[in-house]
């Protein structure tokens, strides 16, 4: 008792909120109502744009990030070729940059190449912002392979695009949910770069399209409205860390961080 | 390098450009959405660069006229007492979640999930769940008549609450990677020498898990001197523009203001006072780590 009572206030405490906000979004005058979610539904452009808006936003930053660093990563690994210490500084040195120094030019420059208010433009800064993690992670994953695994498969005279799709791909697997995992939860949920990447409403994310809610000048902000809205944003970030925790916890572990 | 993949010069050449190819793709995003933009934002700092218009040099205007925006001055204040209030606070909730649920026993998987899960949720959301939690006609603390952002200090104490809420659990974490890479036989050797517990955390947890500490020092220290989401979404700057962070001033003059070169001026300086306190952290991390 003397060990888990304490735990266990304080776990309550962690996460009351988490259980009030479920429960206020639901709350109705008269017990439990789903009028809040009706309400949210026709919001603004209408929630479903908004979702759909970010289930996009996400799905290309998660491929983007996947792509760019198993290939890069491979690089890092397996080759030896000029410029590539450089080139791995370089991107590490993304995580030395505040998000504002490099969002405000990138406003101007993504208007000049016309990707204003497109959310390919900002899931490609989405990637850029995941790689210095993604990169280090792959450059690990495949560093972890054993070489004679490839080198048996490339005397047979297999090339190296068919090494890595059929012989590293499989394992570098445990790599690939994890970085996949944290590029879905960093665009998922940013929110500085849409606000000052996207100005048209129709193209907003659920976070920033919930916030305006709150920034409404007419009209009273409803308050259990706004709480049903934190539920569709958490409830898919929740769910994905419970199903993948082993992956998160992984991902911090193997020294992401340290990067 | 004696792999007989590289031995031959001509496969070495063959070795190198598919390299190239494979890393192509991070080249192109760190060029053109890193180093561009880098370059650019310099650049525009000596522009003045309105957001519709024709860009004009005029160094050094953006960059001296700094000291004259005393809702920037104040910002700087302001995110520094932040940052000094949330490190200190962070790193004690942190280390004592840590240490809390250190131990393998039954259930302290349940424990160390209930204190991360709220890092699981976003940032904005977590604003926005506090801006209902803590709103006393709506949430549950009404009862306590208190006005959590009535005040500049209720304010800043409640956009702190929010932030250990999020947060602790990611740094708990940290700390915990640190304390488990103490050896076990260490604290045994020490409990065998009759030490106590408080003797064994001060002379030994707290020396052993320096390193680590620096790391989560790190982390929050530029995290919170970088800090928008919080203010912009839970108490929008107010009130009386009392929690105005440094971030939220350069997005205000970029684009409420519509100066995009006072802004790219600001977040230049911005880049090289962290750059330059990255540098020192890291010394002193590395510091921490021979010793």
């Amino acid at each position: 008792m003397k060990y888990y009572s304490p735990r266990l206030a304080l776990a309550v405490i962690f996460l009351f909120p988490l259980i009030w906000s479920g429960w206020a979004s639901v709350r109705g005058p008269e017990g439990f109502t789903l009028a809040n979610y009706r309400s949210i539904t026709g919001y603004g452009e209408g929630l479903a744009t908004y979702v759909g808006n970010s289930l996009m936003l996400s799905g290309m930053t998660v491929v983007g990030t996947l792509v760019v660093a198993t290939l890069g990563g491979y690089a890092f690994a397996r080759f030896h070729f000029p410029g590539k210490n450089l080139l791995f500084l370089a991107a590490l040195a993304i995580l030395m940059v505040p998000y504002a120094t490099i969002l405000i030019p990138l406003y101007v420059l993504l208007d000049h190449v016309g990707l204003q208010n497109s959310l390919l433009g900002l899931s490609l800064v989405f990637v850029m912002f995941q790689l210095p993690f993604a990169l280090y992670m792959m450059r690990n994953s495949f560093e972890a392979i054993p070489r004679e695994i490839e080198e048996s498969a490339l005397v047979d005279g297999a090339g190296s695009v068919k090494v890595l799709l059929s012989v590293l791909l499989p394992a570098v697997r445990p790599g690939l949910v994890t970085v996949g995992l944290f590029a879905f939860l960093a665009s998922w949920n940013d929110f500085f770069a849409p606000l000052i990447l996207l100005s048209d409403g129709a193209s907003f994310p659920l976070p920033v399209a919930v916030v305006s809610m709150t920034q409404r000048t007419f009209g009273a902000i409803d308050y259990g409205v706004l709480q049903a809205g934190v539920m569709v944003m958490a409830v898919p970030c929740l769910v994905l860390f419970l199903v993948l925790q082993r992956y998160y916890v992984r991902g911090f572990m193997s020294g992401a961080l340290r990067g | 390098m004696t792999s007989p993949l590289s031995t031959a010069p001509r496969l070495r050449r063959r070795r190198a450009l598919a390299g190239w190819a494979y890393a192509a793709p991070t080249a192109v995003i760190v060029a053109v959405l890193f180093i561009a933009p880098l370059v650019l934002v310099v650049i525009m700092s000596l522009h003045k660069w309105p957001l519709l218009g024709q860009a004009r040099p005029n160094f050094p205007a953006n960059y001296t006229k700094i000291p004259d925006d005393p809702l920037f001055l104040d910002s700087v204040l302001f995110t520094l007492k932040y940052t000094v209030i949330v490190t200190i606070l962070l790193s004690a909730v942190a280390l004592g979640l840590a240490l809390l649920v250190q131990d393998r026993r039954p259930g302290v998987g349940f424990f160390r999930t209930a204190f991360f899960l709220p890092g699981a949720v976003g940032f904005a959301a977590a604003a926005l769940l506090f801006y209902g939690l803590l709103n006393n006609d709506f949430g549950p603390f009404g009862f306590l008549g208190v006005n959590w952002i009535g005040s500049p200090n209720m304010a800043l104490t409640s956009t702190i609450l929010l932030v250990l809420w999020r947060f602790a659990g990611f740094n708990m974490l940290i700390l915990l990677t640190g304390l488990q890479a103490i050896p076990v036989e260490v604290y045994e050797a020490a409990r065998a020498d009759g030490a106590n517990r408080w003797q064994i955390f001060t002379r030994i947890t707290l020396p052993l898990l320096r390193p680590t500490l620096a790391l989560m020092l790190i982390l929050s220290i530029t995290g919170s001197l970088l800090a928008f989401d919080q203010f912009f979404i839970f108490t929008n700057g107010g009130p009386d523009n009392s929690t105005v962070s440094m971030v939220m001033v350069v997005y205000r003059n970029a684009f409420f203001r519509f100066d995009l070169g006072g802004a790219a001026a600001l977040s230049v300086v911005l880049l090289v006072v962290l750059v330059a306190l990255n540098a020192v952290q890291m010394r002193i991390l590395r510091g921490a780590t021979t010793k």
